[in-house]
């Protein structure tokens, strides 16, 4: 039945090399912790991936109760938190997940740059990973307004406020992001939610699927 | 990598003369035990992911995510704090050499410059050489800067009490009743100070009870409750004369009319 689905698609659509270039290649011995343990190390890019995954899912699971502005965002997050069944799970994943993707993508980056594995032909892949490790802070930066408690709210005053310091270009960048010069309020809550639900995922989703599909195209690096 | 110019085409500009299909990359050139991706080495990348979540799953529920309580602008005794992995960006501008004057180093320039050294490292270490030891500047630069970061988030988490940050900062649901003002020289409130204060509160906000502001009962329901009960209110509660509880029913009714007439 499966493959009647399978080849009645694959009639129309051509899905087979779609498939191969996906699935169907070799993994080579040296990064297979099945023959030599202290390959784990390039585990660590898979497993960023699984915790991003893991946030995307939380993070939509969360917006079906959270609401972004100043008077309801704080209760909402309480009422998640204490009362919603498993909503203290769902915000935890969410929350410990945020930390632990940036030790992920930190020790990531870490076995790519000692392996020097960033370097010819693999050089365009490498600043496609910085970049995805800079929306990733961003990311954080802007999630952590979102439940609007005292901690989030001064960290984001404080971080405002040294955007809005940086010669030329900081009012305005402030301005963008706060909605206000002065103010750090319902502006700037409704303005980093949406920053951080739709502009950096949508930024995020396209540098990942430019790093895997790189990531086909060379294949991985070679053993020291 | 054939683009563009030179290029030759059969007839239809989408089907190339030359056919450079994508061909799967032959790793002969990595002598050993290789493994079909799927679906055996995609098993224990599964049996790994599974191992981590299981892991992860018992950190977020031996430690629920923090919340504290609500956002106080006017709150100017709050030490404001970025979360721990900006804190070393945070530290490395309380030094005087990258503050006040020197802002711009500290806020842009040192962290630009590592930056965009970590963007462009293919550029910068351009040797053919990819072993840590045959790499010297670069190895030793990366482990300076791995230190500085780990320092400065150190030097800015230990000056920190969290406990009592975390114990000042108690989530409590802020006040958001409408607000009354209660007659406290009235007859009715002189009754409920005798026989519903000590539960129900001065301000009839609630305390071992529930607040009375906000309740949809008539007069005579709360003659009622107030004797019999309800729910935990055991009965015998009220202790008085029929006109006092009398008293005490419209007292109680007319806070909750001035209530909903506020909302």
């Amino acid at each position: 039945m499966l493959q009647k689905v399978y080849d009645w698609i694959d009639d129309r659509v051509d899905i087979t090399p779609l498939w191969r270039d996906i699935a169907d290649h070799e993994v080579p011995e040296h990064v297979n912790p099945a023959h030599h343990f202290s390959a784990f190390v390039y585990c660590f890019g898979g497993l960023t991936f699984f915790v991003t995954v893991i946030q995307i899912l939380s993070g939509m699971f969360l917006t079906m109760y959270y609401v972004p502005d100043i008077e309801n965002a704080w209760r909402s997050v309480y009422y998640l938190q204490t009362e919603v069944a498993h909503g203290q799970i769902v915000r935890g994943m969410h929350h410990w997940g945020a930390s632990v993707v940036i030790v992920m993508l930190f020790l990531h980056t870490l076995r790519v740059f000692f392996q020097g594995a960033y370097k010819k032909p693999r050089e365009l892949n490498w600043m496609v990973g910085v970049l995805i490790f800079f929306v990733m802070l961003a990311l954080g930066l802007t999630g952590y307004l979102l439940p609007w408690d005292n901690k989030a709210y001064f960290a984001t005053v404080v971080t405002l406020n040294i955007a809005g310091d940086v010669p030329l270009i900081g009012e305005m960048t402030k301005t963008l992001l706060g909605g206000d010069p002065t103010i750090v309020g319902a502006q700037t809550l409704t303005r980093f939610f949406a920053i951080h639900v739709f502009f950096l995922p949508a930024a995020l989703f396209v540098l990942m699927g430019i790093h895997f599909i790189m990531i086909r195209k060379q294949g991985i690096s070679g053993p020291l | 990598m054939k683009r563009g110019k030179g290029m030759k085409f059969v007839g239809d500009s989408r089907v190339p003369a030359e056919k450079n299909k994508f061909i799967p990359k032959d790793y002969s050139e990595y002598p050993g035990r290789t493994e079909p991706f799927w679906p055996n080495f995609l098993l224990k990348e599964w049996l790994v992911g599974a191992v981590f979540l299981v892991g992860f799953l018992c950190l977020t529920i031996a430690h629920p995510a923090p919340l504290e309580k609500m956002a106080d602008p006017t709150d100017a005794s709050y030490l404001p704090l970025p979360d721990w992995y900006f804190l070393f960006l945070y530290q490395l501008l309380k030094y005087k050499f990258a503050s006040g004057p020197f802002f711009v180093l500290g806020a842009i320039v040192i962290p630009g410059l590592a930056f965009g050294a970590l963007f462009l490292a293919p550029f910068l270490d351009r040797g053919k050489e990819r072993r840590p030891h045959k790499r010297p500047i670069t190895v030793s630069l990366m482990l300076l800067s791995i230190i500085a970061v780990f320092w400065l988030t150190y030097e800015a988490a230990a000056h920190v009490d969290w406990e009592e940050k975390a114990a000042n900062n108690k989530p409590e649901w802020p006040d958001s009743g409408p607000s009354v003002e209660i007659d406290k020289e009235s007859e009715g409130y002189a009754v409920y100070e005798n026989n519903c204060l000590s539960c129900h509160g001065g301000n009839l906000e609630g305390q071992a009870g529930p607040t009375l502001i906000g309740i949809d009962y008539s007069a005579d329901e709360i003659k009622d409750i107030a004797q019999n009960g309800i729910g935990n209110m055991p009965a015998g509660q009220f202790q008085g004369s029929d006109e006092e509880l009398q008293q005490l029913a419209d007292f109680i009714v007319s806070v909750n009319e001035q209530a909903s007439s506020e909302e």
